[in-house]
């Protein structure tokens, strides 16, 4: 489904990606792991062509991403959704409005198809009832509801989500994870879920890529990128505090540092 | 040479801000037009930015054209020609303080609530998840509002003067005991339609045009913080106000001035 070669990017002097390749089959979960700042979010905003790579090709469903070709990247985009980690719900707009946003700007729908539509969609997450209720009145976990209600509204072939289990409560956690799944199998959906959430992401992944270095540092199933002996992927699925990615931020000789220029 | 080299950092800063805010005007035009057939988008932002601003509007007017009337009245009495009250207040609004002070309520009232909703809608990601759902901002967040700005000056232009005028009959007629036919009579006969009321109007279309452009770029360009936001919302308040008062200036002298 998605495609991507030989990416290299970076900015003000830091190197993101130096060579990232990496392969997002059609219908599985494929969830993309790695620590904060290796780029996870940036490969989104690259495959959602909001963000042009320096070097190297992206290519989504056969065609290459035109970045910055107005009209061809946005038919390209209402193929695909997005759920943002700040939910991204337009706040002047209630619950039932902001799932039919895209229905309204993309369509020429009636509105009696719209209402069923949206609370189809508002059903399969459960908010059917909070149609109402305006973003500021719905708890983090519920926006991220509506926000999954809304990305898929258009059935789009892929959805992606950007850290989807950031700052959520153990339940609403089980909610979204369970929803990721169900709605990737039951809509016949192509799904990249982004995150650092080892425990989560490899319970719902089909297959999982692990970055680091500005390149993927492991892949595979999720039991198997579990097990492995590599260095840097063991330390970051089994979490530990030093190793490859050292503890200390880089710094000078620490009792030097103490005695100070004098 | 610390200096000069801060100095050509912030020539060159303020040169590509400016080049920023040219591309960016270049797209909102574009918004604009393409956001005409859904007109009740502007008429939503219109509500906003316009009628939610009337109110101080008109106030402010009213204080002004009174505080008109009574300086008017103590200057013209010295030479007997208190006569002309109606129309020296009535010319102090319409080509001068209706349009510019409109102007500068309207940078601060609504200009500044311009720049904090759009720099928050970029800071929440709103803009982002629009453009991720194949949905131009352009046309639906920022030419609206563009439209808007540009429309609902002149009007709140033309309500200062109006009120402004009657604030100056108060004190005159009322206070100072100015003849109700010679005030508005001197205003109907001095008043002229083309070289005041048009160039006024005009005046009020360019500082919309100026007020909601620097409002929407401040938005749009704002660093996606809290403090981002905050700094961009006072740029707007300084920026679009000394824009005011020098286009003024600049407008007055092309228009009254015969340069």
């Amino acid at each position: 489904m998605v495609e991507v070669s030989d990416v290299q990017f970076g900015y003000d002097g830091r190197e993101v990606f130096s060579g990232l390749n990496l392969r997002i089959p059609r219908g599985k979960v494929t969830v993309v792991m790695g620590p904060s700042g290796c780029g996870k979010s940036t490969l989104l905003s690259f495959i959602g062509g909001r963000l042009r790579p320096g070097k190297g090709s992206v290519r989504f469903d056969g065609d290459e991403v035109p970045y910055g070709a107005g009209e061809r990247l946005y038919a390209m985009r209402r193929n695909m959704g997005m759920l943002f980690q700040s939910s991204a719900l337009l706040t002047d707009l209630t619950v039932f409005e902001n799932v039919a946003f895209p229905l309204r700007e993309q369509t020429d729908l009636p509105e009696s198809l719209i209402r069923i539509l949206v609370l189809m969609k508002l059903e399969l997450v459960g908010l059917r009832g909070a149609r109402e209720l305006l973003p500021s009145s719905l708890s983090g976990g519920m926006a991220r509801r509506v926000a999954l209600a809304r990305a898929i509204v258009l059935d789009p072939a892929m959805i992606m989500y950007d850290e989807p289990f950031v700052g959520l409560d153990p339940i609403s956690m089980g909610v979204i994870v369970k929803l990721i799944r169900e709605l990737n199998d039951a809509l016949g959906l192509t799904s990249i879920v982004v995150t650092h959430d080892v425990r989560e992401g490899c319970s719902i992944a089909d297959y999982v890529y692990l970055l680091g270095n500005g390149q993927v540092i492991g892949h595979g199933p999720p039991e198997e990128v579990m097990q492995s002996e590599q260095p840097e992927t063991r330390q970051f699925m089994q979490g530990l505090p030093d190793g490859p990615v050292g503890y200390h931020y880089p710094a000078e000789d620490y009792l030097a540092d103490l005695r100070g220029p004098g | 040479m610390p200096w000069i080299q801060q100095l050509g950092r912030t020539g060159i800063d303020f040169v590509s801000r400016l080049g920023h805010a040219v591309v960016f005007l270049l797209h909102a035009l574009s918004g604009a037009f393409r956001c005409l057939p859904r007109f009740d988008l502007v008429v939503q932002q219109l509500y906003s930015i316009g009628v939610l601003t009337v109110l101080i509007i008109l106030v402010s007017g009213f204080f002004v054209g009174m505080v008109l009337g009574m300086q008017g009245y103590y200057q013209l009495v010295n030479f007997s020609a208190e006569s002309s009250l109606g129309l020296v207040v009535a010319l102090f609004l319409v080509r001068e303080l209706g349009p510019v002070l409109a102007a500068l309520l309207f940078a601060g009232r609504a200009g500044s609530a311009l720049t904090a909703e759009i720099g928050l809608m970029k800071a929440t990601e709103q803009l982002s998840a629009m453009e991720m759902m194949a949905v131009d901002p352009m046309k639906r967040v920022i030419g609206p509002r563009f439209v808007a700005g540009i429309i609902a000056l002149p009007l709140l232009a033309a309500m200062m003067s109006a009120i402004g005028i009657l604030g100056g009959y108060l004190m005159g007629h009322g206070q100072f005991g100015v003849d109700s036919g010679v005030y508005w009579s001197s205003m109907n006969e001095g008043v002229d339609l083309v070289d005041d009321v048009l160039n006024g109007i005009i005046k009020s279309i360019v500082f919309g045009f100026v007020v909601t452009w620097i409002a929407l770029f401040e938005g749009y360009d704002a660093i996606p913080t809290s403090e981002g936001v905050s700094r961009a919302t006072t740029r707007t308040v300084v920026t679009s106000s000394l824009a005011v008062l020098g286009g003024d200036f600049i407008l007055t002298a092309l228009m009254f001035g015969g340069l």
